[in-house]
């Protein structure tokens, strides 16, 4: 609850900060006070709070599946395995259809994806007051606790797939092949300048709206909630604000649902990619 | 929303559980998955296979069957006649044996009757012979009159 002192736009700033270990300016590390301070941080600085809840997130993930994995029976199998089934049995099959060649490595790629992304969008269905609450009364004065909110955390995500791209693209085609890619085509090879310069487009611009798709529908979905929050301010409000938040949080259910699916799909299409040489493609 | 170390942190922590999820929980799962499309594969192929054996096996079965039924038949219909035809032999034999004892009766009678006619024709002869004397007071001889004796003997 934004707490009467707070005006409107603290309340939306104290929802925005992270809490921020780091370097102050004067050399010493620390928590930052605030918001200002965190900036000050610069880039040696970590969110501690989108960290630790994308980790805590993702070792439930591992936890949940390995628990079914290391039970995991060929006969019948128990509740937790069937679930655990499903999900494998839907990523199986999505990248058994984009990609065709012989990696172990991409489903279980898509499929960690899939699950872990989901997991932490799904921190935003979670009231947007109560966890930063909770750990304000216990001391910790900022709290995100959606850390796809975090563009550190979904670009970081996305420039891992970009890494594992840029790999499989140089161990399936060699350095030559991945720079002529980049060269030689769409136009004739003397155009080899305007080639480099939009094929390095298409290749950057696929982590850059990989990480930012992501961001920016969950940013903007905690936004409004956040924004409805608001309007708990008054009592004559408050039953649109019931209503609301219901509505939008029933929409979000199929936005965080359909996000995690479109990062993992989008991964596999560009290793996928990687994969094939372009004049397959064409 | 500040970029800073936050984004390397969570490269490696994306790095480690892609790592772990690909080691330890990809393939265990995806192996007993295909364990089980396998082991299902083969129960309905074993089920199709016994199916058509049990088709088979009763289609043998009716077929012994039939054969044994139509054995029992013949065997049936064989004692039958080697049943008549023994009671016809026996008849028979119990005819012919009849027929023979009749016989044997009958020549004994016959033998009886020749030889009590013999008898008789001799002790006729006697009484003949010993009329005659008495009535001619003469011995007769008997070999004289042998010719004569016999004629008689024969009319008698």
């Amino acid at each position: 609850m934004a707490s009467g002192e707070l005006t409107s736009k603290e309340y939306i700033g104290h929802h925005l900060t992270n809490l921020t270990y780091g370097r102050h300016p004067d050399g010493t590390w620390g928590f930052a006070a605030n918001a200002e301070e965190a900036a000050n941080m610069g880039f040696m600085a970590v969110h501690v709070d989108s960290m630790g809840w994308a980790v805590a997130l993702g070792v439930t993930f591992c936890a949940i599946f390995y628990a079914a994995a290391r039970r995991a029976t060929a006969g019948i199998p128990g509740g937790l395995q069937n679930f655990v089934e499903a999900i494998i049995d839907f990523i199986d099959d999505l990248v058994k259809d984009i990609f065709h060649h012989t990696n172990s490595m991409v489903a279980p790629l898509a499929l960690t994806i899939f699950v872990w992304v989901f997991l932490m969008n799904l921190m935003d269905l979670v009231p947007v007051d109560l966890l930063p609450h909770a750990a304000y009364l216990i001391g910790i004065p900022y709290m995100k606790v959606v850390p796809t909110t975090d563009p550190n955390v979904t670009m970081g995500m996305a420039l891992f797939v970009f890494a594992l791209v840029i790999f499989f693209s140089i161990k399936q085609k060699g350095v030559g092949g991945f720079v002529g890619e980049l060269a030689f085509q769409p136009f004739p090879k003397f155009l080899a300048p305007i080639n480099l310069l939009l094929e390095s487009v298409t290749l950057l611009s696929k982590p850059l709206s990989l990480g930012l798709r992501l961001f920016g529908n969950l940013y903007a979905g905690e936004m409004i909630f956040i924004l409805i929050a608001l309007m708990y301010v008054s009592w004559v409000t408050t039953p649109v604000a019931w209503a609301l938040q219901w509505g939008w949080a029933v929409f979000h259910v199929l936005i965080i649902t359909l996000q995690a699916f479109i990062f993992a799909v989008l991964t596999t299409v560009y290793i996928a990619q990687a994969y094939d040489s372009h004049s397959e493609e064409h | 929303m500040n970029i800073n170390l936050t984004l390397f942190l969570q490269m490696i922590a994306f790095a480690a559980f892609v790592w772990f999820c690909w080691r330890f929980i990809w393939p265990p799962i995806r192996e007993a998955m295909s364990t089980r499309v396998e082991n299902i594969a083969k129960g309905l192929e074993a089920a199709e296979q016994s199916e058509q054996k049990l088709a088979q096996a009763s289609d043998a079965a009716a077929r012994e069957l039939e054969v044994a039924r139509a054995e029992s038949k013949d065997i049936l219909e064989r004692a039958r006649a080697r049943g008549n035809q023994m009671v016809e032999e026996a008849r028979a034999r119990a005819e012919e044996e009849g027929e023979r004892v009749k016989q044997t009766a009958q020549v004994e009678v016959e033998q009886e009757a020749n030889r009590a006619r013999e008898a008789l024709r001799a002790r006729l002869a006697e009484l003949t012979i010993l009329g005659t004397e008495r009535i001619l007071g003469d011995r007769i001889d008997r070999k004289t009159h042998d010719r004569l004796l016999d004629d008689l003997v024969k009319e008698l």
